[in-house]
């Protein structure tokens, strides 16, 4: 099952480092996110791209993870050579993991 | 309990005027605030004022003020906005222009200056850049613009000076927003508690119609009606700080727990400690509730003391960065356009060898926003090449775009559809500041 069918998500950057908001659509999805989505797993799926740490914080209220990933948007948006400068497509890329 | 509403008419620089007119006509608004400044706009307007001391500011103030000054004066509505940027009073000054031309005889127009620390930077020289972990003196271009993050003290001023309309340069985001609250209300400026519940507000408003399902649809799982006539938020907060967002009956779009969740999460780090020049802002325990259609309560944050220092963000002269792009479609297209970036770091390394400092290859279509090369790498209908690259002069990084326009006679068959540029980058580096260091200064006009 891809993320994407139990859960949406967001992306923001600041300066080189992004963050991608992961919400369950369901309450009772949110558990499982918090088992299967761990910060490892997040990064090893954006291997290639994110080249510093990734750390997972939750809000559980509102059933969200949010994932920091450092040196992740090849110097930020000002200098990155990239043609998504900001990072903003990496939310979708998040939703195509596999769990 | 006193309530105030608050709308949001814009989320970034470019963003669209008719939502915001349509708050100040339809939306019940005391105050509307624009957000209009991103990371590096500023370093822009201040190369913009160096060549001429009257701009500098917001490129569309002009177009957003004609039609939103009369409306705001009619509707009583006061406005606080950004669009300042690198020259607050030249933009509060046009204002004053725009204002007597509609005859708004008795408006007040103030700007907020005082974020500009490039007057002092020398004494930061040894400060360590967080993006480099090397001192200031180290970047390695000229620097241009110097501007800190300042909260909500200019504004406050501004407003307890009577003014109807402020302008400001750089303040962090939820600050435009938080300040007619605090000054409606009076609350203490070290009731950390209600501040962080100000500040969760702000950082719902600042995106504009990012919370309203705006940057949100996907068809079939999160459906936006009216997306094309998409409406911007309002809050209505109360002296508690308790508060709920939604938008004018009628305007495009939702509001719902979906949007809000989205928003509250966008561009934060640890939800715990949300830094701003106000107050540590804590979202961790945010909670929202569906009170009506389009209407939602937000509850749960808090808030811890503010810092000592103040971020300071640093423009400077960086680099050159050349991009091309071409496309090949049909049967085969992958193939070609494989071959074209094979032609062009052949010839690349042929004209500038060891003159690049970083290079992207993309084929658009397959692995342009994805660097994972197993990416679902099929055979598309049409594939777009694009090569950019970094160098410390424009005429080395134009090679680059010039080389993959030279596809077109010189590469694979079937080329088409070249552009070609090269741009100058100014770079964002950030330091942090000495909070004394930054004082708000507020001028007022009266029109």
């Amino acid at each position: 099952m891809k993320l994407w069918e139990i859960a949406h998500s967001r992306t923001g950057d600041k300066g080189n480092i992004s963050n991608i908001s992961l919400i369950a659509y369901k309450p009772e999805d949110y558990e499982m996110l918090k088992e299967k989505v761990t910060a490892e797993k997040v990064k090893e799926h954006f291997a290639g791209m994110v080249k510093g740490d990734v750390v997972r914080y939750e809000l559980p209220n509102i059933q969200a993870l949010n994932f920091v990933m450092y040196d992740a948007l090849g110097g930020g948006v000002t200098r990155s050579l990239s043609v998504d400068m900001h990072g903003k497509g990496l939310s979708s890329y998040l939703l195509d993991m596999e769990i | 309990m006193k309530t105030i509403r608050i709308g949001s008419g814009a989320g970034y620089a470019g963003d669209r005027l008719e939502p915001s007119l349509e708050l100040i006509e339809k939306g019940n608004l005391d105050y509307i605030s624009y957000e209009c400044l991103a990371e590096r706009t500023i370093a822009i307007g201040q190369q913009a004022k160096l060549k001429d001391p009257d701009k500098g500011y917001n490129g569309l103030l002009e177009h957003r003020m004609e039609k939103a000054l009369p409306l705001c004066w009619e509707k009583k509505v006061k406005l606080i906005t950004n669009m300042g940027s690198a020259n607050p009073q030249a933009a509060a000054k046009k204002c004053v222009e725009i204002a007597r031309k509609h005859g708004l005889t008795g408006m007040k127009i103030a700007c907020v200056t005082g974020d500009d620390m490039l007057p002092v930077i020398d004494k930061y020289m040894d400060t360590q850049v967080w993006e480099t972990k090397e001192p200031l003196s180290k970047l390695p271009g000229e620097i241009v613009s110097a501007n800190a993050y300042m909260g909500v003290e200019g504004i406050l001023k501004a407003l307890d000076a009577g003014a109807d309309v402020v302008i400001t340069g750089r303040v962090a985001d939820p600050a435009i927003f938080m300040a007619p609250v605090i000054h409606e209300f009076g609350w203490a400026l070290d009731d950390w508690d209600k501040l962080g519940k100000g500040t969760m507000m702000g950082h719902l408003l600042e995106c504009g119609g990012q919370v309203t399902g705006g940057y949100f649809a996907e068809p079939g799982k999160k459906d936006v009606p009216g997306l094309g006539h998409l409406g911007f938020p309002i809050v209505e907060i109360s002296e508690d700080g308790s508060f709920f967002v939604t938008k004018v009956p009628g305007a495009g779009g939702m509001v719902t727990k979906e949007t809000c969740s989205e928003q509250i999460v966008y561009e934060i780090h640890d939800p715990e400690n949300y830094l701003t020049p106000d107050v540590t802002a804590d979202f961790k325990n945010v909670k929202f509730t569906e009170i009506e259609k389009d209407k939602v309560k937000v509850e749960g944050a808090t808030g811890k003391p503010n810092t000592d220092t103040l971020k300071c963000s640093i423009g400077y002269k960086d680099c050159y960065i050349g991009d091309g792009e071409i496309s090949y479609g049909g049967p085969g297209c992958l193939e070609r356009a494989k071959l074209a970036l094979d032609v062009l770091k052949e010839r690349l390394e042929l004209v500038a060898a060891g003159q690049f400092d970083e290079m992207k290859y993309d084929l658009i279509g397959c692995n342009s926003l994805y660097w994972n090369p197993d990416y679902r790498y099929n055979e598309p209908s049409e594939v777009r090449v694009r090569v950019a690259g970094r160098a410390k002069t424009k005429a080395v990084a134009d090679l680059i775009p010039n080389e993959v326009e030279a596809l077109y006679t010189n590469g694979p068959a079937g080329g088409c559809g070249a552009v070609k540029r090269t741009r100058e980058i100014v770079s964002v580096a950030s330091i942090l500041v000495d909070r004394n260091d930054v004082k708000p200064e507020v001028e007022v006009f009266e029109v």
